[in-house]
């Protein structure tokens, strides 16, 4: 038994040695971020399409136009320090700031810019079709985008858009500008730089990239080239998919920032002593909604009554708690056209008249939801609700890409979902809501119309491409306020809430940015006090 | 008959019973993977993407040709040491694995060495305490080790150790501040800070490491402890052991020089198990403590239709559980020279 108790000894020191008391604070000059950043497929900005890619470029790459995070409808220069419309509004002359330079020392050339927009039009990479709304092709594009000037570049598109369109969309993540002479010393078989810009970085703004390690870290590093200097050093995304581990991650101290707590874990850390909890609405709404393709679902009573089968304030306030707000458009409050008319509270009483005047009974509707948080606790909300309206509900769980397979191929009877918009103009939304002229299946658009086989009127999808092209601003925003409210209450699914981030920081951190989406957050001015 | 005509037929014959289950193992999990209700090209693309750009990229990722090419070129690949690309991350499976697999074989031999130094003097003792409460209680321990989630003991444990009294490290292999300072030589986080002369940082990583093996060496152990109980059991009740106490044999050597030899064989084989299943990667634990090991990596691969990844990984897993068997079987000729026979 000596033996034994030899190697029980040993255990016992390199426990001890394990387990004397750590100090938990992050490192000075290191910012960190703990969060889920399993979804970063690629860094590449004509590429990354996600949550957290476009977060982490957004702080490597400036784009000729940029949005104020703070103050969504002012769009600033970026990289341009000014633009000039043509008289038909078909071109753009945009002027370089000067002296801007990459992280490589070299200085950022109108170059740049047509390599970047070309390249996204040919990599045919999920963003790019922001970019091919303007009518670019891999043929045409580089007589679209033309180096006009010593420091200037002029842009063409092929149609009569709005300006402000033209340039929300280029204020989109996808027309961030790369270091054409960098990406393509390292391209490969003609990728243009794709697979090693997917890894690195070749941007101007106030970081690039030091490393990425997926499913566990990515690193940020000042960029010393940079106009907007970072105040902090580092910035470094620790891989943290569980909230209750972030949680404590921040109560320790070993976080500064942590971003994905649920409800719960925000009540706790509510109030903690050196804890923050900030709020910020986000872009993202989400919705609950029918396939008409099922003649079940085709019925506008059923949608009707299915508004007053919803309990949002009751979700809002006792599941949610301050994550989701009640709203029941399809563009999102903070963003210039926004309809904030909320008509609709669980009446079941008005909605089972409904059903009964349309004579709708014994009616079962499976609806799918991808089975994580908010979805499983929207399903069993309105699983409840829509039962005691006399409306069978049974939930259809899966993975997010189980979901959105069915949803692509129109499987679903009914979905619980949400919409994020792909740059910051209503039409990213209002062509999703509120267009659809080509119903067949083998005209596939990724639009919510489109996917539960409804045909909006046809003054409705005509109003969607009228207010496209509609230069006159005040008026075009009208447009969109009267297409939210024709979608509001005629349309077969019924909007929910409107998204809020609630971030927990370290008392210490100041100058955190939470735009409304991803690629609003910015890191350059925190600072550790 | 000369030896080399003797051993040959054992040779091929092992050889094509490891090609042969790699080979089926990888075909039951592609055929899985391919009748699972997810669209590989939508894990991709995203949500938005256009049809023109999931066409380009189902074209790119080879989906639009037949199952049996599909297959038929993986194994090809797999035949010239080609692991295949992640189809989500674009990266070569060979690289991810080499990347994920140190911080699993690092928490899985630190675990199983756990469960072992608990598991089998707990089992011996409980054996020879049949019945009693010594018994009982490691029974209990075991059975609660066995049934209890690990998933909540892992919460728990961050919860007490690291939050509220602040003994060991949090998620991840090793702190923020170590994390880009230790040069990654071997992978194996303990290694290589070792390597680079930083005690400092080795001692984070064991804070770091010491919760997770625990927990998962619990889990071992409570299923060894079970397993050396019985076995013991049924060796005790033999007329050799009651020979040797009847001749005045100390009770510490009738256990474990008598009785405790003879269970080593079908033990070996409990451990050996229990060591692959941990190298399998415990995807709960990884996920609370964000180590970054196999197991997630494959349950990721799943969720995202990423065959490559799933298929990589679970080649690995099968070579893992074939080595430890052939391992496990040589072992035996050491331990019973009988099993030669």
């Amino acid at each position: 038994m000596t033996r034994l108790g030899s190697l029980f000894g040993a255990a016992a020191l390199m426990l001890g040695a394990a387990i004397t008391p750590l100090m938990a604070k992050t490192p000075p000059g290191v910012l960190v971020v703990a969060k889920n950043i399993d979804d970063i497929v690629s860094l590449d900005p004509g590429q990354a399409y996600e949550f957290t890619g476009g977060e982490v470029v957004s702080q490597i790459y400036e784009r000729l136009v940029e949005y104020n995070p703070a103050k969504i409808d002012e769009l600033k220069p970026g990289l341009a320090s000014g633009w000039k419309i043509s008289d038909d509004g078909k071109s753009i002359v945009f002027t370089l700031r000067d002296g801007a330079k990459f992280a490589s020392g070299n200085p950022v050339r109108p170059e740049d810019v047509v390599f970047s927009f070309r390249r996204v039009i040919v990599l045919n990479k999920p963003p790019s079709f922001i970019l091919k709304q303007f009518g670019w092709t891999p043929e045409n594009v580089e007589q679209m985008v033309r180096k006009t000037g010593a420091n200037e570049v002029t842009i063409t598109v092929a149609g009569n858009f709005a300006p402000s369109f033209v340039l929300n969309a280029l204020g989109a993540r996808v027309g961030s500008v790369v270091d054409a002479e960098t990406a393509m010393k390292n391209a490969k078989d003609g990728d243009l730089g794709n697979a090693w810009l997917s890894r690195n970085s070749a941007g101007s703004n106030s970081y690039r990239l030091q490393t990425w390690r997926p499913n566990e870290t990515v690193v940020l590093v000042a960029n010393p080239n940079a106009q907007h200097k970072a105040k902090t050093p580092q910035v470094v995304f620790a891989h943290v998919s569980e909230a209750a581990t972030q949680r404590l991650m921040i109560e320790a101290g070993d976080a500064d920032i942590v971003r994905n707590l649920g409800p719960d874990q925000i009540a706790a850390v509510t109030g903690k002593p050196g804890i923050v909890v900030e709020t910020y609405p986000q872009a993202a709404v989400h919705f609950i909604s029918l396939n008409v393709k099922h003649e079940k679902l085709n019925k506008p009573a059923l949608w009707e009554a299915m508004r007053y089968m919803i309990d949002y304030d009751g979700m809002a306030n006792t599941l949610f708690k301050g994550q989701m707000k009640v709203h029941q458009t399809f563009w999102p409050v903070g963003f210039p056209g926004a309809v904030e008319d909320r008509p609709f509270k669980l009446d079941i009483e008005k909605a089972k008249g409904i059903l009964e005047k349309a004579g709708i009974k014994d009616l079962s509707i499976a609806i799918d939801m991808i089975s994580s948080s908010p979805f499983t606790e929207i399903g069993q909300s309105i699983q409840a609700t829509f039962g005691q309206a006399g409306v069978k509900v049974t939930l259809v769980p899966g993975a997010t890409t189980q979901v959105i397979t069915r949803y692509r191929a129109r499987q679903q009877e009914g979905a619980i979902l949400y919409w994020g918009p792909d740059f910051m103009d209503p039409h990213s939304n209002a062509k999703a809501f509120a267009y659809n002229t080509d119903n067949s299946d083998a005209s596939y658009q990724s639009t919510t119309t489109w996917r539960n086989s409804w045909m909006p009127p046809a003054a409705v999808s005509a109003k969607t491409m009228a207010a496209l092209v509609e230069r006159d601003p005040a008026k075009r925003l009208d447009m969109y306020r009267e297409l939210q409210r024709e979608i509001l209450h005629n349309s077969p699914w019924a909007m929910t809430f409107q998204a809020q981030a609630q971030v927990a920081l370290r008392d210490n951190v100041k100058g955190f940015v939470h735009g409304a989406t991803n690629d609003l957050i910015v890191y350059r001015d925190v600072e550790k006090k | 008959m000369s030896s080399l005509a003797r051993v040959l037929p054992v040779l091929l014959s092992t050889a094509f019973g490891l090609v042969s289950t790699l080979a089926g193992l990888l075909l039951v999990t592609f055929v899985i993977g391919r009748v699972m209700p997810i669209d590989p090209v939508v894990a991709v693309v995203g949500d938005k993407a256009s049809a023109q750009t999931y066409a380009a990229a189902r074209e790119q990722l080879g989906l639009d040709q037949p199952l049996y090419v599909q297959f038929g070129r993986y194994i090809a690949g797999v035949a010239r040491g080609d692991l295949g690309t992640s189809t989500v991350s674009n990266r070569p499976v060979a690289e991810d694995i080499a990347r994920v697999f140190p911080a699993t074989i690092e928490l899985a031999t630190l675990g199983i060495l756990i469960g072992v130094a608990f598991g089998v003097p707990l089992g011996v003792y409980a054996a020879h305490r049949l019945n009693q409460w010594p018994d009982h209680l490691i029974r209990f321990l075991a059975l609660f080790g066995f049934s209890t989630p690990v998933f909540w003991l892992g919460l728990l444990g961050l919860l007490v150790f690291y939050s509220w009294l602040g003994w060991i490290g949090g998620p991840g292999r090793i702190g923020i501040a170590y994390r880009f300072t230790v040069p990654p030589r071997t992978g194996f986080m303990l290694v290589d800070t070792l390597l680079a002369g930083r005690p400092d940082a080795f001692r984070n990583a064991l804070s770091h490491i010491v919760l997770p093996a625990t927990l998962i060496g619990y889990y071992a152990m409570a299923y060894i402890a079970r397993m050396t109980r019985g076995f013991m059991i049924e060796e005790l009740s033999k007329e050799y052991v009651t020979t040797a106490r009847i001749k005045g044999a100390s009770e510490a050597r009738v256990m474990w020089l008598h009785a405790f030899p003879n269970i080593l064989v079908p033990l070996i084989t409990v451990i050996a198990l229990s060591y692959g299943l941990l190298l399998e990667g415990t995807v709960l634990i990884e996920t609370v403590f964000s180590w970054p090991g196999l197991g997630l990596y494959i349950t990721n691969g799943l969720f995202t239709a990423d065959m490559p990844a799933v298929l990589g990984g679970t080649l690995v897993v099968g070579l893992i559980f074939v080595i430890l068997n052939k391992a496990s079987e040589i072992s035996y000729a050491f331990l019973d020279p009988r099993t030669t026979r």
